[in-house]
């Protein structure tokens, strides 16, 4: 996750101080993703010593005020052009813990699958409980406040998102018990043919070669 | 009257006899009180359909006994389970099964007035479970002036139509947009909350994640469950940094 560029992209809609920053990030992504303010402040570091903020100095209570630099803006305007890259896949410890299920000796796959689809599923639908919920409390907010309609929107997008994620989740887990399965029945088929074939040669009923 | 609306108890459903006898259900075990939506979920093949036949007295078990509202469905006659399934079970099959010689509203009025409701007091009801699916402005239309997804509303609305304290759905959302899905997801949500006790059988977790309670089945037996947490304040607290 680029704090870095939400934290800028922020600042575009005015100066702010670290704990705002830290609020308006929660508040837009339903803190799905809570950040520590030392992050915070450390990325404002980061971000001034880069040229893409400025300290406005304070506001009066202590708090210190960063403001957006030219700079800042196109950063802004490139990250959200670029598509965000995926070439080297986030470790992902389920499809790690299956591939070595699959190969180790005596490890129930099956039951493995089942225990990872059921709390999937489970997450899946409070998630679903948390949406209808959301889109509810956003339907009855009132039309006159546009500031609020448009977190609340922002945070059914989040919520959205996981929900896909989940439903992948259980989609492949699906999928892996159904290819397990015909790998079964084809095993299971091979080791008849060739008990047949023994048990044929046993009888001298066809020749086996060397 | 109890809160239990649907049982289940030790119910298997074997096809055929002998060397080539398919078992679909092997005793399960399954209760579904009042104001719960369940959905159940597993491959194909894996005995999702035949569960629901089976509840809906649609088919009868082999073995155990299938109960609606506490009635024994083994027992009824066939008139007697024609009776119960039109005023307690409202059924939606997955392709539609609707009279194309009649309109929308005439479709979804039809089981009311099968049972002795009359045609005005049936049509009013038939507008009622129209407008939650949201399509009244369609009841006068014919099966062949609506498409596929409208059609499919016209049969969850038979379904629901005159407050069924049982609901049973096989894919419901099958030609539907996800969007549009979603509605009828709100729909069944809703008759559970209502007080109905709603079964829905789907192959997509999507959907599934609409339910209180998912079964899982396989080789027609029940092998887990997932129960959603009634807590919110729970969810999504200290969640992946």
């Amino acid at each position: 996750m680029s704090i870095r560029h939400s934290l800028l992209a922020l600042l575009q809609e005015g100066p702010r101080y670290g704990y705002q920053l830290r609020g308006e990030f929660e508040e837009r992504t339903g803190s799905t993703w809570p950040l520590n303010i030392g992050q915070v402040y450390t990325t404002l570091d980061r971000l001034e010593r880069d040229g893409l903020v400025e300290k406005e100095g304070d506001d009066g209570e202590g708090h210190v005020v960063y403001t957006i630099t030219d700079a800042g803006r196109t950063e802004v305007t490139d990250w959200f052009a670029q598509p965000v890259a995926a070439t080297n896949p986030p470790r992902n410890e389920l499809a790690i813990k299956l591939a070595l299920a699959l190969t180790l000796d005596g490890v129930d796959v099956a039951a493995v699958v089942q225990a990872q689809r059921t709390a999937s599923m489970r997450q899946l639908q409070d998630y679903t409980r948390q949406r209808r919920a959301a889109a509810t409390s956003a339907d009855a907010a009132p039309a006159a406040q546009g500031g609020p309609k448009a977190n609340d929107a922002a945070w059914l997008l989040v919520l959205d998102s996981l929900i896909f994620t989940a439903e992948a989740e259980v989609r492949w887990l699906d999928h892996c018990e159904g290819w397990m399965a015909q790998r079964a029945v084809r095993a299971g088929k091979q080791r008849t043919e060739v008990a047949e074939y023994l048990a044929a040669a046993a009888a001298g009923t066809r020749a086996v070669s060397k | 009257m109890s809160s239990e609306v649907l049982q289940l108890d030790g119910v298997s459903r074997t096809y055929g006899a002998g060397a080539t006898a398919v078992a679909a259900l092997r005793n399960v075990n399954l209760t579904i009180h009042a104001g719960e939506f369940v959905a159940v979920m597993g491959p194909s093949g894996s005995g999702k359909s035949s569960l629901l036949t089976l509840a809906g007295g649609l088919d009868k078990a082999t073995g155990g006994e299938v109960f609606v509202e506490g009635t024994p469905l083994g027992g009824l006659s066939i008139n007697e389970l024609a009776r119960l399934r039109r005023r307690a079970v409202g059924y939606v099959f997955q392709d539609f099964n609707l009279v194309p010689t009649l309109t929308a509203a005439e479709n979804v009025a039809l089981p009311r007035e099968l049972d002795g409701i009359p045609a005005r007091k049936a049509r009013r009801q038939a507008n009622d479970a129209l407008r939650l699916v949201g399509i009244e402005d369609l009841a006068d239309r014919f099966m062949d002036q609506m498409s596929g997804g409208q059609q499919q509303r016209v049969a969850i609305a038979r379904a629901i139509v005159g407050n069924r304290r049982l609901i049973l759905a096989d894919e419901p959302t099958g030609a539907l947009d996800s969007a549009t899905g979603d509605g009828i997801l709100e729909v069944l949500r809703g008759r559970a909350e209502a007080g109905a006790a709603v079964v829905l059988v789907t192959h997509e977790a999507r959907h599934a994640g609409w339910a209180d309670r998912v079964v899982f089945l396989k080789d027609g037996r029940i092998v887990d469950e997932a129960a959603s947490q009634h807590d919110p304040s729970v969810l999504l607290t200290g969640r992946a940094h």
